[in-house]
């Protein structure tokens, strides 16, 4: 089913809403929001990813590892080699690609559950081995005093990036421009393929589709999305530890895609953006920090329940309508789908 | 030296014990249910502060607490079939956010109910056993006992009751069982009773010796994971074989080198049996 490539005065208009919106953010929320923005859009990144692994049918329980090793590969370069920070950051990307790569030889001879728990299995020991190694990922408190984006400086235009303001715009350039990758990839011809693996993979073989180096693909070009959000997170809270990426934040990162939806691009952002706002405005406001899980869980619970298909299908519903209505004002003429 | 490897024996047959009533419950949930339990952890972290409610605090002894505690993880286990995963029946990925959901709000009422901090419940029995120079206590004794107790009850309860035959039949095909007449609600019921019922009373006869705390489940759920992937997903007899291997490659290894070190060589066992032999050591091959 191809996509419409003609956009309207609305799309258009949402997309210069939208973009407003992303300008004017950190703008007009107070700082310790600001910092959260930062972290949000680096998620945005960490989900889109995980998503396009996800296509070919296989769920990675080692998506925030795969962050993890970006982060701290990133973290090591800098400080212990002295690249420049956005070289080390570049470089950590492709670390964690040739982890995920490594890691595919034992991990796709599994399928489904099976390798839900291997990749786990694989994550956790990376992790595990961060943890007990003190030389050189400096063990349970990880590595610190990470060095920071370096300041742009041209004499009339001055830019630090310690500012979360100032990062908040580094990071959305660069996950943008990821996303807009990202998103030709799953259009093009290889994301048809990872399709066609997910729903028929003895099929897509027998036609000469080699399913392995697929899967491979979609796993290494996740986890250098993943990478660069890490090192993202890695050089702006400027530590690194082995916490950071348990399988807590895991679990958070299928929350975020499941109740988001995953049969649209869109649907694991529309899953992180929301449930992030719910979380940390909504129920911070309310104060009670205890409850918070709580709550979060309740959510979880009644999205899973009532909105089976994710967020994204109230999107679906809602342009359903609006298409109806329109249809209706131009008496019918107009036949769609 | 002998006394040295004794002890750690005793030490690795007392891990097997609770690593296995949580695994077997584990398994047998998987089974019926076709779902992964992301709250079996919080079930046995339930069955643990039903002793430090019931015998810490009120006082009651401490048989009669562990009864509490299994009932409770038990009716937990039945409100979450219930609730949770008899609407998600056909959405095995949506179960499984479910429980994690689940599990948040269990760590939460956990924490409400008893503060942040570890809870201290007062030993059971001050008896030890001393063979050589090795020493196994009364509680370690006990733990064991009941777990070759309460599995030897669960085999001839599958192997010989009607409701063992419908279990099993639910958790080979379940349309086919369904065909033949058994209530597919029911004994997804008694499944996940009997599977949360385990996890709870392993919780609940370890909690004075662990020091209970909101967060206990997370370490034994990774646990029972390994577990049943090395024996194998569909296994109760893989479950339990496993639960004593895992145990004692982790109790030596920790003796020998450390916790961390063992807990890698645990996933790294995992790892090469699901390279090796994807369906475990005593599972049988998923259909395709």
């Amino acid at each position: 089913m191809p996509e419409k490539n003609t956009i309207g005065a609305a799309g258009i208009a949402g997309i210069v809403i939208l973009a407003a919106l992303l300008i004017a953010a950190p703008h007009v929320v107070s700082f310790s929001q600001q910092e959260l923005l930062v972290l949000l859009t680096i998620n945005v990144l960490v989900v889109a990813s995980y998503r396009l692994q996800t296509l070919t049918g296989e769920w990675s329980l080692a998506h925030v590892v795969m962050m993890g090793s970006g982060a701290y590969a990133s973290a090591l370069f800098a400080k212990s080699f002295g690249f420049p920070v956005p070289l080390a950051m570049i470089a950590g990307a492709i670390v964690a690609g040739l982890v995920a790569a490594l890691m595919s030889f034992p991990l796709f001879r599994m399928k489904g559950f099976y390798f839900l728990i291997g990749s786990f299995a694989a994550g956790e020991i990376l992790r595990l081995i961060w943890k007990r190694f003190t030389n050189p990922f400096g063990g349970p408190k990880g590595i610190q005093r990470i060095p920071g984006f370096p300041e742009i400086d041209l004499g009339f235009i001055h830019i630090d990036f310690y500012d979360p303001a100032n990062y908040y715009y580094l990071v959305l350039a660069v996950v943008l421009v990821s996303l807009w990758v990202l998103y030709r990839i799953e259009k093009s011809r290889i994301g048809l393929t990872f399709h066609a693996i997910h729903w028929q993979d003895k099929l897509s073989e027998s036609v000469g589709v080699d399913a392995f180096r697929y899967r491979m693909l979609a796993f290494v070009v996740a986890a250098f999305f993943a990478g660069l959000a890490g090192a993202l997170y890695a050089h702006y809270l400027s530590t690194v530890n082995p916490n950071q990426f348990d399988v807590n934040t895991m679990v958070y990162v299928l929350i975020w895609t499941i109740v988001g939806g995953t049969t649209r691009w869109y649907g694991p952002i529309l899953g992180v953006v929301t449930l992030t706002i719910i979380d940390e405005v909504i129920l911070r406001g309310i104060g009670a920090d205890q409850v918070r899980p709580l709550l979060y869980g309740g959510i979880l619970i009644l999205a899973i329940l009532f909105l089976p298909n994710g967020l994204e299908s109230l999107v679906m519903r809602a342009s359903d309508a609006l298409r109806r209505n329109r249809g209706q004002a131009t008496s019918g003429a107009m036949v769609r789908e | 030296m002998p006394d040295f490897l004794l002890q750690t024996v005793f030490n690795a047959s007392y891990a097997a014990s609770y690593m296995a009533l949580v695994a077997v419950g584990l398994v047998l949930i998987f089974g019926v249910m076709g779902v992964i339990n992301f709250a079996h952890g919080e079930l046995y972290m339930a069955g643990a502060y039903a002793i430090v409610f019931f015998y810490a605090w009120l006082g009651l002894p401490f048989v009669v607490a562990v009864g509490l505690g299994l009932c409770f993880a038990g009716c937990l286990g039945v409100l979450m079939e219930l609730a949770l995963f008899r609407p998600l029946r056909t959405n095995p990925l949506g179960g499984l956010i479910a429980s994690i959901g689940f599990l948040l709000i269990l760590q939460t009422l956990a924490v409400l109910g008893f503060g942040l901090r570890n809870q201290t419940v007062p030993p059971v029995s001050q008896g030890r056993l001393t063979i050589g120079g090795a020493i196994l206590t009364y509680e370690r004794l006990y733990v064991i006992i009941a777990t070759v107790v309460l599995l030897a009850v669960l085999w001839l309860f599958l192997r010989r009751s009607k409701f063992g035959w419908a279990l099993r039949a639910c958790a080979q095909d379940r349309e086919a069982a369904a065909l033949q007449g058994i209530s597919i609600n029911q004994t997804a019921r008694y499944a996940m009773f009997i599977g949360a019922a385990l996890a709870g009373v392993a919780g609940a006869m370890t909690a004075p010796l662990v020091a209970p705390s909101p967060f206990m489940g997370h370490g034994i759920i990774v646990t029972a994971f390994i577990i049943i992937i090395v024996g194998g997903i569909g296994s109760l007899e893989g479950a339990v074989l496993a639960a004593v291997l895992y145990a004692f490659v982790h109790t030596f290894v920790t003796t020998f080198f450390d916790g961390v070190i063992a807990n890698i060589v645990g996933l790294l066992l995992m790892l090469a049996v699901l390279v090796v032999k994807p369906q475990g050591l005593f599972g049988v091959r998923e259909r395709a």
